[in-house]
């Protein structure tokens, strides 16, 4: 019998709408910008017809200000924006990681600094995303490299928040959030969802900052009888702001071991081509996809040529950048920006073979036959 | 006598809170009020922003938030928006509602989203120690004002007013009765709602400014306040100086999360 398909034309930020739905979002709050807009478009329509929340704010900090309180009463919430937007959120980014409040931020990247290339592409956030807010915090980016890959990852951003009570990246590019491709749909009833875990205990047992050993605290919503307090102050297993440096320190460190230890759960590599290279690309987003082109083009001349493509951007795949440091001869890096990832990369192979730039920043993607001149002869 | 405690986390107290400072009294005219109005506690979600007047949050026996320095109203509207059965008040300071959230303040009120904003208006950055703010009357000193505030003050009911809000009062301290009063209306509209309260700061404030004990600001109130139904027959150069209480709108304006049910019940009945 032969699977019936659903197939849909659509664009990556209407994808990540969609993906967003079927992750359970019921509450968007944003303000437009190009070239992200169209996702709040389409949560425009969807949105209300089935009881969820679409609100446009009055800038970027009071659209993730109104989800994180929207997450805090019990609904999956995300917003959209670009790169001024997300220099506005990030204050409150660093509240939703330290009051570990699950949201999706989604920023397609457009070209920076400042108003930049409102409607060019570039990958240039990739060091915003990581280190935008103040203090060390953990975060979680992800970065699809198709409107497929952008359902999927939508629908993963939101497990991921959920999972760890964290907010989570998704960085699209202009050119993802633009490019129609054909989108096998999935059955949204058969996806995996995963939803916050709820306190097992008595509202007057429950700490909502409770060092597990998992690192993730239960979380109950306002409004469910647990009338628990929520700060952004440093504060210990009960919610409320303290001075001991003690639980300063442990809740520091939990905030980073709570995703360190998952890492692996979290982190994802797309291996291409890669069992036999001796030169490899590493890349994502869309330039990704340009990388995969060459690869192929590389392959046909006979040159033993393997991409990684990254699907989690942080935390950043170093481990598996670092297993094939014994193989692989050649290292590029390809990204439109000045170098925020092979930086990443290099750390991590920590001059185990010389890693090469292919950076660009002028808003014209990096083509193929570009990465093929990059490559070692 | 009425019992405070058991709205309050005790086991938080001491409050940090200078002693003579006006917010106490707020504190314990908001819980009044509450009280009156019988709210659930669980039905009961507090926001504040960041501000001695907003460390009020984690004194209360609610569901409470306490967000980042302006922006109080932005996740009390996302609360609203996603579970429009809870009570949202937000605990906000002058400078913290009309200064970094003045953009906020008047986006909520033009929206006339259900939430009740008290705002604690000091005329002064109390936690950071002095700094002038959009309240500080003209000629008054603070740490960035050393030689008197050389700019013009904000009037914060008039602000809210203007941008929509269904019910705007202002009260003092002095008159614990009627604040107390203004909030229970205020809670019980639907609407956005504001409760402007001038609560002394004497550590910060009175202190710079030779307006002598707690006590004497207070006083001082008391012998300034000038109700709404007078001052409407006083001249500008007669209301130089005073504070006019009262309640300064009670309306009826179509509320957000309301409309917004509308648009979500309407949709559904087309299917
Ligand atoms: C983004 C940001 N800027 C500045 C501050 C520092 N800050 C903390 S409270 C405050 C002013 C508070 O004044 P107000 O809102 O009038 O409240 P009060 O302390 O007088 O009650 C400032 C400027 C901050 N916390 N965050
Ligand atoms: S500094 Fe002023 S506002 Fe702050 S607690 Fe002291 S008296 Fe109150």
């Amino acid at each position: 019998m032969q699977e019936e398909k659903n197939i849909r034309v659509l664009t990556g930020n209407e994808a990540c709408a969609e993906g967003a739905l079927a992750a359970g979002m019921r509450f968007y709050a944003g303000y437009p910008i190009t070239p992200s807009s169209e996702v709040a478009e389409v949560l425009a329509v969807e949105l209300p017809k089935i009881g969820g929340v679409f609100i446009q704010m009055e800038d970027e900090i009071a659209s993730i200000g109104a989800i994180i309180g929207g997450s805090l009463a019990g609904v999956k919430s995300m917003t959209a924006t670009s790169g001024p937007g997300f220099s506005l959120m990030q204050e409150n980014i660093g509240f939703a990681a330290m009051a570990e409040v699950p949201c999706v931020i989604v920023n397609v990247m457009r070209g920076g600094p400042s108003t930049g290339l409102p409607t060019l592409p570039a990958q240039g956030d990739v060091m915003q995303a990581r280190w935008g807010t103040h203090g060390d915090h953990p975060i979680i980016a992800l970065a699809p490299f198709s409107v497929a890959e952008t359902f999927a990852l939508t629908v993963r951003a939101f497990n991921l928040s959920e999972k760890y009570r964290t907010p989570v990246i998704l960085l699209l590019d202009e050119i993802i959030g633009h490019v129609n491709e054909k989108v096998n749909m999935p059955d949204t009833t058969a996806l995996e969802i995963i939803d916050r875990i709820p306190p097992a205990v008595a509202p007057d047992k429950y700490l909502p900052y409770e060092h597990t050993e998992c690192g993730v605290p239960p979380m109950a919503s306002f409004g469910q009888g647990y009338r628990f307090h929520v700060t952004g102050l440093a504060h210990d297993e009960t919610g409320f702001p303290t001075n001991s440096g003690r639980e300063i320190g442990r809740l520091i460190e939990r905030l980073h071991r709570k995703i360190e230890q998952n890492r692996d759960d979290i982190v994802e590599v797309d291996a291409f081509m890669m069992d036999d290279a001796e030169t490899a690309l590493v890349s994502f987003g869309s330039t990704a996809r340009s990388a995969r082109h060459a690869v192929r083009l590389a392959r046909e001349a006979g040159k033993k040529v393997g991409l990684l493509r990254l699907k989690t951007l942080w935390p950043f795949a170093d481990k598996e950048i670092r297993a094939y440091a014994g193989q692989i001869k050649n290292w590029v890096v390809a990204e439109m920006n000045l170098g925020q990832m092979a930086h990443e990369v290099e750390w991590a192979l920590a001059g185990a073979a010389p890693v090469k730039r292919l950076n660009k920043v002028d808003g014209d993607p990096i083509s193929p036959a570009e990465i093929l001149q990059a490559l070692p002869e | 006598m009425f019992n405070y405690d058991q709205y309050l986390r005790l086991n938080k107290f001491p409050l940090i809170w200078c002693s003579g400072c006006g917010d106490g009294i707020v504190l314990k005219s908001m819980l009044r009020a509450i009280h009156k109005l019988g709210i659930n506690k669980d039905e009961m979600c507090m926001v504040s922003g960041i501000g001695c007047s907003s460390r009020l949050t984690g004194y209360v026996d609610f569901n409470t938030l306490h967000t980042t320095h302006g922006r109080a109203l932005t996740f009390a509207t996302g609360i609203k928006m996603a579970n429009p059965k809870l009570h949202v008040v937000v605990v906000t300071g002058d400078g913290d509602a009309t200064a970094i959230g003045g953009n906020h303040y008047i986006h909520a009120a033009r929206r006339n989203i259900d939430i009740t904003v008290i705002l604690f208006n000091n005329f002064i950055y109390g936690m950071t120690g002095g700094q002038v703010s959009p309240t500080t009357p003209k000629g008054k000193r603070a740490s960035t004002a050393p030689y008197g505030n050389f700019e013009n003050a904000f009037n914060i009911s008039g602000l809210a007013q203007a941008a929509g809000a269904s019910y705007v009062a202002r009260a003092t301290v002095y008159n614990a009765v009627q604040l107390e009063k203004y909030i229970q209306r205020a809670i019980e509209k639907k609407g956005f709602s504001l409760v402007e309260v001038l609560s002394p700061c004497p550590t910060a404030y009175g202190r710079r400014n030779r307006e002598g004990t707690p006590v004497d600001m207070i006083l001082h109130q008391k012998e300034n306040s000038i109700p709404v139904s007078k001052a409407e027959s006083m001249t500008p150069e007669e209301l130089e100086g005073k504070i006019i209480t009262g309640v300064l709108v009670d309306t009826e304006r179509p509320e957000c999360r309301t409309e917004y049910q509308r648009l979500i019940d309407h949709l559904k009945e087309e299917k």
